[in-house]
């Protein structure tokens, strides 16, 4: 896991006001390996996240994507960089007026000029391999449940076959069975097609279960280890997160698991 | 480009090379249709060039290779399929052992035309039942507020009248004036043939004053207004917003629905004065300048032309049609569910329908008041 670096966001400074999100962040991803973005409610996840995806221009600092920058891109490089990557959003953000195969189809025929039948033979492939039948291309987003909304989200991310997947909280608003299928879905896909996911995520099991590097937002910075690193930082903050009831609750069934 | 073939002695063997990826696709697809497998009883195909392949080029592959296995072509993978191509295999055949047990199918059918106007029909009844339904739940909480005036949420009663009418008086005298000045200015024209340039005082008065103030009005509104019923309550429908009002307790046709209709039934009479006052002083300014009508022959040339249910005529329809845009507004919105394309959809829906409403109640008024001899 010590592919080069293919996302290199330095200095980041981020603010709403008088509000200060982000000061001085600092943050690298490399190729192949599942990054974590994690921190408090209103430490700017969602901020550092939309920053690096360019939905948000950040008052100082530089965000790099396969080595460019993408602020001072023109909008035409820009739809190059996008083309290289897939998004989920926290909740699906599926065109509800479109049924979830278009849906999928949707960045293909804005990319590419492919016929019916290609779009969807490769539509239905994406909704088989993110675990959704076939069929389900024919309903609407609304007739979805929310395991099966993330799914198709997942699918649409993949739409282009893109290395690099961004997730805002995959697994938030999902039990924790349909989450856990979803962490093992996330798992396959990332060996099986090589790669790259950031993902903004709360939920410490799918920490543990899948990213190899955390970064942990606290006091407006970023500050980044391996899983089991940022597990022993002494950070009071992400003491608290890691060690705090709920996180012990997950290293007592882990470890649990472990013992049969 | 992408595939060389050789054949040789039925073995048909495809080289594939260069950059199977999804922008190249339909490069790819044209040239796998060129390869002529008519004659071919084994395939070879030779992956070790690929320079590159995503999924999308390993779906092409995947189809193609499924479609000769199904002729009875034997394929072969030279060294081995490519990772791509057996996930891809793997997810479909997962997916394929799940979906064995849940199909059905849905033949062709020559009752399917009589089963649509069915549908139609019930689809109807529902929709008038539906709408029957909806002015009993108005209907029940007014009459609640005759208990209890709280319940008429006087504050929501205030907004918008606000909204919908103070809002609304520039527009709507802007096109009140216009209006007036359009048909003196008609009129005269025609009159000034018989020398009874006079009456286009009588034609402005009874015109703006019985039928276009408060018509134009009404449609002015129904635009503006039963629009923005229908989209707010809408995307509070879509946003689950009016579930969580049911489920805090309160009843969302108290809240949103009856705020509204009691509003514009307070906002539109009061508009219709102010277009009825504008549309007279442009009568006046036009007549001034085009036929030469002091304002002081015109004020008492008005007086005359008036009978004393000319204005009343005129807005005792008011309320009517505010009720029919804010119900059919509230109505539509209230309907909005799962999508934005049904947002649009509705909202469009209850500007057609209240404005269509408003004509025919228009005609139904007219009717009734020449039968009344007023």
């Amino acid at each position: 896991m010590s592919g080069s670096v293919i996302i290199e966001a330095r200095g980041i400074v981020n603010r709403f006001g008088p509000q200060v999100v982000h000061d001085g962040l600092d943050m690298d991803v490399r190729e192949g390996e599942v990054f974590g973005i994690v921190g408090g409610s209103g430490s700017g996840k969602s901020v550092l996240l939309r920053t690096i995806l360019g939905l948000q221009r950040p008052a100082s600092g530089s965000v790099n994507i396969y080595g460019r920058n993408i602020n001072s891109l023109s909008e035409e490089e820009m739809r190059d960089v996008k083309r290289g990557y897939g998004v989920t959003f926290q909740h699906g953000a599926l065109f509800t007026s479109l049924n979830v195969r278009q849906n999928v189809q949707l960045p293909m025929t804005e990319f590419f000029d492919l016929d019916e039948e290609t779009l969807n033979g490769l539509a239905d492939m994406k909704l088989v391999m993110v675990g959704l039948g076939a069929q389900v291309g024919d309903k609407f987003p609304a007739q979805l449940s929310g395991g099966m909304i993330k799914r198709a989200a997942l699918a649409r991310a993949l739409a282009l076959d893109p290395k690099l997947l961004f997730l805002d909280e995959p697994t938030a608003g999902l039990d924790p069975i349909a989450a856990a299928g979803f962490d093992e879905l996330l798992i396959d896909l990332q060996r099986n097609l090589e790669l790259t996911v950031v993902m903004v995520t709360h939920d410490l099991d799918t920490i543990f279960r899948t990213c190899n590097r955390v970064g942990v937002i606290v006091d407006r910075r970023m500050i980044v280890d391996t899983v089991e690193g940022i597990v022993s930082n002494k950070h009071p903050w992400i003491r608290q997160y890691f060690h705090g009831p709920r996180a012990r609750a997950v290293a007592q069934v882990k470890a649990d698991d472990h013992g049969t | 480009m992408f595939l060389d073939s050789n054949f040789d002695r039925g073995g048909l063997t495809l080289h594939v090379h260069g950059r199977w990826l999804i922008e190249n696709l339909a490069a790819i697809e044209a040239e796998l249709a060129k390869v002529d497998v008519e004659r071919a009883r084994t395939l070879t195909i030779d992956a070790s060039q690929l320079e590159e392949l995503d999924l999308s080029g390993g779906w092409a592959l995947h189809q193609r290779v499924e479609l000769l296995r199904e002729r009875g072509i034997k394929v072969d993978w030279k060294p081995t399929p490519p990772a791509q191509v057996k996930f891809i295999a793997g997810a479909i055949e997962r997916a394929r052992e799940q979906a064995a047990h849940t199909q059905d199918d849905e033949g062709l059918d020559l009752a399917q035309p009589v089963r649509a106007l069915g549908r139609w029909a019930v689809a109807m009844a529902a929709t008038l039942r539906a709408g029957l339904g909806f002015l009993g739940r108005i209907c029940v909480v007014l009459a609640g507020a005759l208990l209890s005036l709280r319940r008429l949420r006087l504050a929501g009663v205030a907004r918008h009248v606000y909204e919908t009418g103070v809002m609304a008086i520039p527009i709507v005298s802007l096109i009140a004036f216009l209006i007036s000045v359009i048909i003196a200015y008609m009129g005269a024209d025609q009159l000034r043939q018989f020398g009874a340039e006079i009456f286009v005082v009588d034609l402005v008065t009874i015109g703006v004053l019985r039928e276009l103030g408060v018509l134009l009005t009404a449609i002015i509104v129904a635009g503006r207004s039963g629009s923005a019923f229908a989209a707010e309550i809408g995307v509070m429908k879509l946003d689950e917003e009016v579930d969580a009002l049911v489920a805090i307790g309160t009843n969302p046709v108290e809240v949103l629905v009856v705020p509204r209709i009691l509003g514009l039934v307070i906002a539109l009479p009061l508009l219709t004065v102010i277009a009825d006052a504008v549309g007279l002083v442009g009568g006046g300014i036009l007549c001034y300048f085009l036929v030469d009508i002091p304002p002081a022959q015109y004020i008492d040339r008005v007086q005359q032309a008036i009978a004393p249910t000319t204005f009343w005529v005129g807005i005792i329809k008011a309320p009517v049609f505010a009720f029919l845009i804010a119900f059919i507004g509230t109505a539509r919105g209230m309907q909005v569910r799962d999508s934005s394309r049904e947002l649009g959809r509705l909202t469009t829906v209850a500007v057609v329908q209240s404005i269509f409403l408003v004509i025919l109640a228009d005609a139904l008024f007219a009717v009734v008041f020449l039968e009344l001899d007023i």
